[in-house]
């Protein structure tokens, strides 16, 4: 079989999978996810065989897998559908359908299948106090299904219309899945409930989703095609957009388009200012939280924005000035990577600290993207993926724990509260060795973990390109291992605070599997991308050859993808220095505070004092929610209730509607009398005439024989009486 | 020889006689027996007509023959409806045959 034919089949096993559930399998909790998990590992091996044989490909980047078909002619010209597998495709296929597939497995524990189902429980009520199964576990699987679907089309696509129809069958399947314990109440009504959430999500996302979809509508336009490679390796049209102004003065048409397609970026990465979704999508059962936080659909952002990354950087060449584009995301994903982390560090839910950490960690690449740092971004996406995931599915076995522990204690606390945890590195010794790898990583721990590496070549970049952000960066990553530590002493150091934690029990296997595998990725993942000059190491893992690449190969295979192979950066020690203090700094700071004297319980955190109203602005998220609450929710309330509805509606609308009503009843009545006179009356009178006419005539009708023959007789001597007078000559 | 209005003066009577009994009687009978009378007196007319008016054809004699069997035939099924009539309702007064009036 030809590769671009496997290419193709990669998206369709899982869609398979959901229909397959949706409609068959739904009634066998066992076969859903055995239909699920085994369908998605035949999407996996596929994936695998096509980065393998991308990765024996030599000068892959000029010689890539494509094939596409028409799909819809529109007048003039024809919109394709294609797949296409390039050196950046390739990566993400080795990424995504593997942590797909390890968090399918995940769930399985996660949903405790095996156990019995609970009696009280109500579907979507998510019941944390039982450990019965989930009720809409089949259900679970045909979403997820249906998710990693999405995923993969936009992965394979090789036009931006098919990644946008991935994009939003993602978008659909977070807000189902963010709300998918849609019965879930809470009794603190500012604490958002999973339907929130989900409507929140949607309706974030779908601003980034509609300005996206403007620029894509617009690049059409221009160019009359969507196809990547007609556009993103064609110097002409590059140049072409490049130059020719646009609407907006002072952006040429790339300006416009990439501002347009860096919005959509901005709600589906969960970037400033519409981040305000990502924290409440912890709502979600965490395997979601994995599969839209790590895996797949928050860094789609991040990798349409690669991909898209010769036109948002059309026009520039290294070391120029920075296109429009290029300035927006570089300041945006800066400024985004600093003040989540800010906000992550006064977090009490074990998931909301991750769900920043990856707002921070989406900045990063968004600001690596916007100084032209394409391979390091690309790096870093994939790197944080496989950490990420970890560390959130480390998070769920966690919670999962504190749950078993509040089945026996019956205690009535917040699983998911990190001060109510503690001392559960003796309790849950997996999940505490993988999530401390995972928490290395994601701080960049140096020269070990997979973090360290990615991070290293996005802070080398950032201090040869733009020294701002690297400051920037350099200071998140500082607060980035100061929450991590703060989060692992919290969890798992100290002794136990509440009952709960007191009881709680490692997860099955079917949660630690896919923590250990993802663990090693957290590690190794990192080693691919050694840079070539580091001294010694670099040297070291260069000379390792893999087929035609160099052990290291990521930056060399991914940076073919572009037209131009990017220059690898000369060593530079400042930088390399400046990320193992940040990271080391950050843990070690974080040590001090919460790991050195555990907490104890009902203790408050040590930050709230000396930080103040700072640390209540940071618990808060710097008021976010209420400013966005107050600036679009109330308003366009009131604009609904007041303008539109009184109004417009009540006023207007209604008002004319209510004078045309009253007109055409008072014509309507008129023509209702002119009928009765006219058109009614005569024929009744004339039937009346008839009736009494009859009724007069009927009483000669006797019956009688007689009768009629005496009349017979009468007429017939009559006629004959004047037939006699007129031959007669009496009557002329 | 008797000249025709005689026959004819002779007919009519014979007709008024039949008719005033079709027209007068109750009984349905004697309705029937009024209709024979009548039926009689323009036989006399046809066959005198003949024998005044054309006397060398045969058709005056022919339509005579014809009416006598088409007055026995009214004759036989008029009496049997009499006797259906009688059976059932045990009159045969004309009046009384009301089943079909309004």
């Amino acid at each position: 079989m030809q590769i671009q034919t496997l290419v193709w089949l990669i998206p369709f096993p899982p869609l398979l999978a959901f229909f397959l559930i949706w409609l068959f399998a739904n009634r066998s909790k066992a076969l859903s996810h055995t239909l699920a998990i085994v369908l998605m590992a035949v999407s996996w091996l596929i994936s695998l065989y096509v980065f393998l044989s991308a990765f024996a490909t030599e000068h892959f980047g000029k010689d890539v897998f494509a094939s596409s078909v028409p799909w819809l002619p529109t007048g003039g010209s024809t919109l394709n559908m294609g797949v296409l597998v390039d050196p950046l495709t390739a990566a993400m296929l080795f990424f995504v359908p593997l942590t797909c597939l390890l968090i399918f497995i995940y769930s399985v524990g996660y949903h405790n299948f095996g156990q019995r189902l609970d009696a009280h429980d109500v579907q979507g009520a998510g019941s944390p106090a039982h450990n019965g199964v989930e009720p809409m576990y089949s259900r679970f699987f045909a979403f997820l299904s249906l998710f990693a679907f999405g995923m993969l089309l936009l992965v394979v696509a090789d036009n931006l219309l098919m990644l946008f129809v991935g994009w939003e069958v993602m978008g659909l399947c977070s807000y189902l899945l963010i709300g998918f314990w849609h019965g879930r109440n809470y009794d603190d009504p500012k604490k958002i409930t999973p339907r929130q959430a989900a409507v929140k999500a949607f309706m974030t996302t779908r601003v980034g989703d509609v300005l996206m979809m403007l620029g894509i509508v617009y690049l059409y336009f221009q160019t009359g095609t969507l196809s990547f490679r007609e556009i993103l390796y064609n110097e002409e049209v590059l140049h072409h957009l490049a130059t020719t102004p646009s609407y907006v003065v002072g952006l040429s048409v790339a300006g416009l388009v990439g501002l347009l397609l860096f919005a959509g970026a901005v709600g589906k990465s969960a970037q400033f200012p519409l981040h305000v979704w990502l924290p409440d999508a912890m709502e979600g059962p965490t395997p979601v939280s994995a599969m839209i936080h790590a895996a797949t659909m928050v860094s789609a952002g991040v990798y349409a924005m690669a991909r898209m990354f010769p036109l948002l950087s059309a026009g520039w060449h290294e070391g120029g000035p920075l296109t429009p584009p290029m300035m927006a995301m570089g300041i945006i994903g800066s400024f985004t990577a600093l003040f989540a982390s800010t906000i992550a560090v006064s977090q009490r839910d074990v998931k909301k600290v991750l769900a920043y950490s990856t707002i921070s960690q989406l900045g990063y690449m968004i600001a690596a993207l916007g100084i032209g740092a394409y391979v390091a971004a690309a790096f870093h996406l994939i790197t944080h993926a496989f950490f990420k995931a970890l560390l959130f599915l480390g998070s769920g076995s966690v919670i999962h724990g504190v749950e078993h522990g509040m089945h026996h204690s019956h205690e009535h606390i917040d699983p998911q509260d990190m001060f109510n945890m503690g001392g559960l590195r003796k309790k849950m010794p997996v999940t505490f060795w993988t999530f401390l790898i995972g928490g290395f990583a994601l701080s960049g721990f140096p020269f070990i973990t997979a973090g360290f590496w990615s991070k290293d070549e996005i802070l080398a970049d950032a201090f040869a390109n733009g020294p701002l952000v690297f400051w920037v960066l350099a200071l998140s990553a500082l607060l980035t291992g100061f929450y991590t530590m703060r989060q692992i002493s919290l969890t798992f150091l100290g002794e136990p605070r509440t009952e709960s934690a007191e009881h709680a029990s490692e997860s099955p296997w079917t949660i630690t599997t896919p923590l250990v595998i993802l663990s090693f990725f957290a590690i190794v993942a990192g080693w691919v991308g050694i840079p070539a000059a580091f001294p010694g190491l670099g040297q070291f893992v260069s000379s390792i050859r893999l087929g035609v690449l160099p052990f290291n190969f990521f930056h060399e295979f991914v940076g073919g993808t572009l037209l131009e192979q990017p220059e690898a950066l000369p060593f530079d020690p400042f930088p390399l220095a400046a990320s193992i203090v940040v990271g080391l700094g950050g843990l070690t700071l974080g040590w001090l505070v919460y790991g050195w004297k555990p907490l104890k319980s009902g203790q408050a955190d040590p930050l709230a004092k000396p930080l103040g109203p700072i640390y209540t602005l940071l618990e808060n998220k710097y008021y976010f929610d209420e400013l966005y609450d107050f600036l679009f929710v109330r308003s366009t309330r009131w604009f609904s209730e007041v303008v539109v509805y009184q109004v417009m509606d009540k006023l207007i609308i209604d008002g004319v509607l209510h004078t045309v009503a009253r007109v055409a009843y008072a014509a309507g009545n008129f023509f209702k009398g002119a009928e009765k006179y006219t058109i009614n009356d005569p024929p009744d009178y004339l039937a009346k005439f008839t009736q009494w006419i009859g009724g007069s005539f009927r009483v000669i009708q006797t019956g009688r024989v007689q009768n009629y023959l005496l009349i017979v007789m009468l007429v017939a001597i009559a006629f004959g009486g004047v037939y006699y007078l007129m031959l007669s000559g009496w009557v002329k | 020889m008797v000249p025709l209005n005689w026959y004819l003066i002779l007919a009519a009577a014979l007709f008024c006689i039949g008719l005033f009994g079709v027209l007068a009687r109750r009984n349905a009978v004697a309705i029937l027996m009024g209709i024979e009378l009548m039926m009689n007196a323009v036989i006399i007319n046809l066959v005198a007509f003949w024998r005044y008016l054309q006397p060398t054809q045969i058709t005056g004699q022919v339509f005579a023959v014809i009416v006598f069997a088409v007055a026995a035939a009214e004759v036989s099924v008029g009496l049997a409806l009499i006797i259906s009539i009688y059976r059932r309702r045990n009159s045969v007064v004309a009046e009384e045959m009301n089943l079909m009036k309004w």
